[in-house]
């Protein structure tokens, strides 16, 4: 144990030390903030200066009124078609839209010409421009009067409450819970690939240079195996936190630049607590910040590192398995497939099921078999989970890790000390069944 | 007291035996040569004894106590497959490995100076491993095998990759460390060095031993009678208990002739016959070397 604790402590050092572990721990939090700096600060120039685009219209039925819509300028052209054609050909514009004479209960013959392929937010901004005019058009007709009209324009924001068994109300923006179960899917993914390349590459570089049988000869290889992932690790999480604390207070300071002062959002908050619907307020940035303020942070920041921890230990023995079966990183591609899979799986459902529908069966499944349930239950984290499936698949990851912890030792004692063996998964499972 | 032995010891792969029913003892205090072709189970022995991997089937007893995981504090093993870290310091290196030998931080930390002093090397302490010559990672490399000061060191092919100077650096450094009272055994194909250093020996082909004994014993069993005569002019033997193999002709008049007793007999007999019948200039007893010991048993072995 006392040596395991030696390996440890080496690991650690030899990874802190590096040059390249400060310049990443350092400059990725920089680097955040900095996009977010660039691309908020580019957003608003583009909005200060942006044109919306010109669409001539040939409006034969004086249907539409040429109130600008939200994406374009519209220009009346009084004149046939062609002409209108020959116009748009010879100017800088974005389109032509042609209404024709039209059966409102049937329309047809509407054709927007472009230059460029339009994209389909333009055409459906244009579609619903339309449309709209049309039910106006329908509603005048069966006598129903403009005011009552107006008055049947209602804007409704649902503000979105979970109702806890104690009875206990919280406000929920799926907005949020979105983007943190994105960001910590993402994050698990990432943190796994990388760390776990880390473990690789050092079980490769011992093999390499030759050093493991003198280790081997010191320490039972399930120690130098354990205590490399255990080192990698704590360098990991070390790093995380650096980030979190670095990440945090650059982006507020970033933030605060831009016009969402901290002291600002604290008067919201304040507001907040006194009455939830006070009118002068945003009612959807109201609730984004009523979300953010009852998100249990240490709630999923314990799960974060749990989930973490576990998939990286669960993947972390696999990588070291297949670092000590290879002579050189080009060999090991070859085995890293079987390990991709289930975390490309994971990641690509966090996307199609998971963000989507975070109670249904197959985010719940996902979220508890131990090999995709660090992604997935990232994915799901924030929208609350049942704490018998939280316990479920914390104890299947802890399972699973060991298990896999396991299998991989006993390929990994046997593969460090194979040199040139042309190795495929037949040799592995020898070397698996094979005695001390 | 034996420093090693080995018993019955075996050790059985999914398609070969790697080691069948070995037996060997290696007194204390002696220099050792564990010798046999390549894939003889060489190796595996030493990695058996390291506790790398288990054996199958036999005991093995390290200064009277069966093998236990604290003996790998009394072993110093110099594999063949050896290197150190690339990107590690030559200090941290050589404290790290004793660490792990079992050696406090304090005590590792003096004994790499005087180890460092005594190679004249002390000021390569902060040099990273890769910036340092071939020759420099072997010393360092042999220091980190005989730090801890251990009683019994297994070196496998310590001299391939040494140059002839750190060779000899090394012999000497092995030499003192048996008059320190270590046992060292030595696994090689180099015979010199067998020839040299080695005070027993053992012979392992395809997995059994073969031969084992002081190498002088060794030697005298496989002697084979036969002398060396150089003479002038010509003569012939015949009958009685002698035999000449044959006889070449060197300069004008001057001959040599390879004379074989076919039962052990005195040597002084046999010159006294020759003096009669020719000039002799020097008679050599025919001693074998090692290597020839060692390719008569292993190909005799393989024609069976």
């Amino acid at each position: 144990m006392n040596k395991t604790w030696l390996i440890i402590q080496r690991e650690f050092l030899n990874r802190v030390q590096k040059k390249s572990f400060l310049v990443a721990t350092i400059l990725i939090p920089l680097i955040f903030p900095v996009i977010m700096a660039v691309l908020i600060y580019v957003a608003k120039v583009q909005k200060e200066n942006a044109r919306k685009p010109v669409v001539h219209l040939v409006d034969e039925g004086n249907y539409l009124n040429i109130n600008d819509t939200s994406r374009f300028i519209f220009k009346k052209f009084n004149g046939s078609i062609e002409d209108a054609k020959r116009a748009f050909s010879e100017s800088d514009d974005f389109g032509l839209l042609h209404v024709p004479q039209i059966n409102v209960f049937n329309p047809a013959g509407v054709t927007l010409y472009t230059k460029v392929n339009p994209g389909p937010g333009e055409v459906s901004d244009l579609e619903s421009k339309i449309e709209n005019k049309i039910k106006d058009i329908k509603m005048l007709r069966f006598k129903i009067d403009q005011k009552i009209l107006d008055s049947l324009k209602t804007s409704v924001d649902i503000r979105s409450v979970t109702l806890s068994e104690s009875g206990q109300e919280k406000a929920s923006d799926t907005k949020v819970l979105f983007a943190i179960g994105m960001v910590g899917g993402i994050m698990i993914y990432i943190f796994i690939f990388v760390y776990g390349a880390q473990i690789m590459q050092g079980v490769i570089e011992e093999k390499m240079s030759k050093i493991v049988e003198v280790i081997v000869s010191s320490v039972r290889p399930f120690q130098l195996m354990t205590g490399k992932i255990i080192g990698l690790a704590s360098v990991g999480i070390l790093q995380f936190l650096i980030w979190i604390v670095l990440i945090s207070t650059l982006s507020s300071l970033v933030l605060g630049y831009f016009g969402m002062s901290a002291p600002q959002m604290e008067m919201m908050n304040q507001a907040n607590e006194q009455m939830a619907n006070v009118p002068e307020y945003d009612p959807q940035l109201m609730s984004i910040m009523e979300t953010v303020n009852q998100i249990p942070f240490t709630y999923i920041i314990f799960n974060f590192l749990f989930f973490f921890l576990g998939g990286y230990l669960l993947y972390g023995a696999l990588f070291a398995a297949v670092g000590s079966a290879v002579d050189s990183p080009a060999e090991a591609q070859q085995f890293m497939f079987p390990i991709t899979i289930p975390m490309l799986i994971s990641y690509f459902a966090l996307f199609t099921f998971i963000l989507d529908d975070p109670h249904g069966p197959i985010s719940v499944w996902l979220s508890i078999i131990p090999f995709t349930s660090p992604i997935a239950m990232m994915g799901r984290i924030g929208f609350g989970v049942p704490a018998w499936q939280l316990a479920l698949s914390m104890v299947s990851l802890i399972g699973g890790f060991i298990l896999t912890t396991w299998i991989a030792g006993r390929i990994y004692r046997v593969g460090i000390l194979m040199h040139g063996t042309k190795v495929n998964y037949k040799v592995l499972a020898k070397w698996f069944m094979m005695k001390g | 007291m034996n420093a090693l032995q080995v018993e019955r010891v075996t050790k059985r792969y999914t398609n070969h035996t790697a080691l069948d029913q070995v037996s060997l003892s290696v007194p204390e205090k002696s220099i050792f040569g564990l010798l046999g072709p390549n894939g003889a189970g060489k190796t595996t022995l030493i990695r058996i004894i390291n506790q790398i991997i288990s054996l199958d089937e036999g005991t093995i007893t390290i200064f009277n106590e069966r093998l236990h995981e604290n003996h790998i504090s009394v072993i110093g093993y110099l594999p063949e497959e050896r290197g150190l870290y690339k990107k590690l310091k030559v200090g941290e290196q050589l404290l790290y490995l004793a660490q792990l030998k079992g050696l406090n931080r304090k005590e590792a930390q003096t004994r790499i100076k005087a180890w460092l002093q005594k190679f004249d090397i002390l000021d390569w302490t902060g040099k990273k491993v890769e910036d340092l010559s071939k020759g420099m990672a072997q010393k360092v490399q042999f220091i980190s095998t005989v730090m801890h000061e251990p009683k019994l060191i297994i070196l496998d092919e310590p001299f391939s990759g040494f140059d002839p100077v750190n060779a000899n650096l090394i012999r000497d450094e092995i030499l003192e460390l048996k008059e320190k009272g270590s046992t060292i055994i030595f696994s090689t194909h180099r015979m010199e060095t067998v020839e040299e250093l080695c005070d027993h020996i053992v012979l392992i082909n395809k997995s059994k031993k073969i031969l084992e004994g002081p190498k002088k014993e060794i030697k005298n069993n496989y002697k084979s009678f036969t002398f060396a005569v150089d003479h002038i002019g010509s003569f012939q033997l015949n009958g009685g208990n002698y035999e000449m193999i044959h006889q070449n002709k060197v300069e004008e008049n001057t001959y040599r002739s390879l004379v074989r007793m076919k039962s052990p007999g005195n040597p002084n007999d046999l010159l006294k016959q020759l003096i009669e019948i020719t000039e002799v200039h020097s008679f050599i007893e025919k001693v074998p070397s090692m290597n020839e010991i060692f390719i008569q048993l292993v190909k005799g072995g393989s024609d069976e």
